[in-house]
């Protein structure tokens, strides 16, 4: 027998909290994996945002800081100019930094913060019961926009990677999905890229990954392929997948 | 014999927290406390440390609550308004038992108010300021001398019991230069001990650690406040300070903290000089407030008179702490209004002299 596979020692043997069908449990492991790959878990500071993923302090084995809701930007900033030879990650949820924490990840953005940020974007609020969230699509069902999400009353969807490349600090923005294989397999890459540059001291790297919520998207649990239809069919036409800087490629 | 430097209350309070070993700063513009952010600009550069210029109030915190996170000696200043978009990340701060130094150089409020000395932040400062239960070890300095000394005294306390800790300063402490004699050591940040529960790069392969204010299990977060209450009521015991003059006698005990302190003692003289016979309790922390000394002064003085600027806080504190025991006056000027000496004295006169029961200037 040949072990092919098994848990990155940077993600604890824990159950974790995340519906069937959910894309956090996968891009958990992937920013995991990237961790035990490039040999950085010793080094790395984590930090869990408020919403779906508030429990990540209880899954990846580094040391980690939950702190308020859209401020992992800010938190991330005091640590990595307190130790600037850590490995500084901030992982949020679309309302903690596209809503409430805008001005924070802007900002730490702007000043060019050697930070990597992991940006799960799944168009709705999912710990609190599915609201509508700053990217949530026109059209889309919530609880806060019953007959679907009108522009308007609610105005339009924000697109975070297109806004960020604007800003002369970012070295790297990049869009992914995980709603198939080849979307995890870039989404890896994509978080490996952003912890390599914060290694090379390059500077601010985001990658956004759309990911699936059934639970508060109201599709069909028991078909998990319902949920990444919606990805294919409808998300991605409002957040294109691709890389829209990469200062270290030239 | 020490040395001795003319200093503006503002810049000895940043020096003063450099010297207690402050090696962070995060902070926001807001007057009148400008020339903390500017003096740690570049003072903490020559000293190995970092400083922030963050986008808002609401970010500076935040930074400080990672920096704090990591162990060093962290701070961050504003005034009143700032202060109150501070106080979701002081809750954070307090529920993760964070240590840092936090300045408050209060102007008139509410809202925007104005930028004048002011005291109407008490409430504020003493009983948490944000959500949930929790208390911040708070030193009010009465002069520049004040500024460059409680820095220190902050970070012990904090350290020790692991609590955000306070200056309530005031526009007027903040702006007045006086001379500052530099009697202690610098603190030496390499022999400070290193903190065990402080998160940072692992390569000597300890357990992991985890920060963070939360606890969803069944009655932890019960445990775990109470825990933190066993602490606060150590400080209680142990860490409050005041300072007295001339309550041997007194038949009229003013009790005042930062600049009300000075006007009201310069009453005290006036009065000493007509004979009347009053004194002068200042509490130098107001949480934790000197409610034991008050106990113990209440059956021998007739009355007491709260002096300060707001329209009458702390004082509500002298009438908790009194119980019903004696008379408890109150003199009191909101909106940033400066508090003159001789209107002070004219009180003492009115309830010494006229016998005026539960005098108020603010009914």
């Amino acid at each position: 027998m040949q072990l092919l596979n098994e848990r990155p020692k940077s993600l604890l043997d824990v159950q974790m909290h995340y519906c069937p069908g959910c894309g956090h449990g996968i891009i958990h492991r992937l920013v995991a994996e990237a961790m035990d790959e490039l040999k950085i878990r010793e080094k790395t500071i984590g930090v869990a945002p408020v919403g779906c993923a508030v429990f990540a302090d209880h899954y990846f084995n580094c040391d980690m800081i939950q702190g308020a809701h859209g401020r992992g930007p800010a938190i991330a900033t005091g640590i990595k100019r307190s130790l600037p030879n850590s490995i500084v990650f901030s992982y949020q949820g679309d309302g903690d930094l596209a809503s409430i924490g805008m001005a924070e990840i802007v900002h730490a953005a702007a000043r060019g913060e050697k930070l990597t940020i992991i940006f799960v974007n799944n168009a709705i609020y999912g710990m609190t019961g599915g609201q509508m969230a700053p990217t949530t699509l026109i059209g889309q069902k919530s609880t806060t926009t019953v007959e679907g999400r009108k522009t308007e009353v609610n105005g339009f969807p924000i697109r975070m990677c297109e806004m960020l490349a604007t800003l002369d600090g970012v070295v790297y923005a990049e869009r992914t999905t995980v709603h198939n294989v080849a979307g995890v397999v870039k989404s890896k890459n994509a978080i490996k890229k952003a912890f390599q540059n914060q290694i090379d001291n390059r500077g601010f790297s985001i990658v956004e990954i759309l990911s699936m919520c059934p639970t508060n998207w109201g599709v069909r649990l028991d078909n998990p392929s319902e949920a990444t239809k919606y990805i294919n069919d409808s998300m991605v036409k409002i957040f294109p997948p691709g890389v829209y800087k990469d200062v270290s490629a030239k | 014999m020490a040395e001795k430097q003319l200093m503006k209350g503002n810049e000895a309070l940043a020096e003063g927290a450099v010297r207690a070993g402050c090696r962070f700063f995060a902070g926001y513009p807001i007057t009148p406390q400008n020339e903390v952010p500017e003096y740690m600009s570049w003072r903490l550069p020559q000293v190995g440390g970092a400083f922030i210029q963050s986008e808002s109030e609401v970010a500076a915190i935040n930074v400080i609550f990672g920096a704090a996170a990591t162990g060093v000696r962290s701070m961050t200043s504003s005034s009143s308004p700032g202060i109150s978009l501070k106080q979701e990340g002081i809750s954070y701060c307090a529920g993760a038992d964070l240590p840092f130094l936090i300045a408050n150089v209060m102007r008139g409020g509410p809202g925007l108010g104005n930028i004048a000395g002011a005291q109407g932040d008490y409430f504020q400062s003493t009983r948490g300021g944000g959500h949930g239960d929790y208390r911040l070890y708070v030193m009010a300095p009465n002069g520049v001398q004040d500024m460059f000394d409680f820095p220190k005294k902050c970070y012990e306390v904090a350290y020790k019991y692991r609590i955000p800790a306070m200056i309530l300063a005031d526009g007027i402490m903040g702006q007045m230069m006086e001379g500052v004699e530099i009697k202690w050591p610098e603190v030496d940040v390499k022999g400070l001990e290193k903190q065990k529960w402080a998160i940072g790069t692992n390569e000597e392969g300890r357990e992991r650690r985890m920060v963070s204010s939360y606890d969803l299990r069944d009655g932890m977060l019960e445990k775990i406040v109470l825990e933190r209450a066993k602490r606060y009521k150590e400080i209680e015991d142990k860490e409050v300070l005041w300072e007295e003059k001339m309550t041997e006698d007194a038949e009229i005990i003013l009790v005042a903290y930062g600049i009300s302190a000075r006007i009201s003692y310069a009453a005290c003289r006036m009065a000493r000089e007509k004979g009347i016979k009053a004194g002068l309790l200042r509490p130098i922390t107001l949480w934790p407030f000197p409610k034991k000394r008050l106990i113990e002064l209440a059956p021998k003085t007739k009355n007491f008179l709260a002096v300060e600027m707001s329209l009458g806080q702390m004082v509500e504190d002298v009438r908790l702490a009194v119980n019903g025991r004696t008379n408890v006056n109150l003199f009191a000027k909101p909106g940033g209004s400066p508090i003159f000496a001789e209107e002070v004295y004219k009180a003492i006169e009115d309830i010494v002299k006229k016998g005026a029961k539960e005098y108020a200037t603010v009914k």
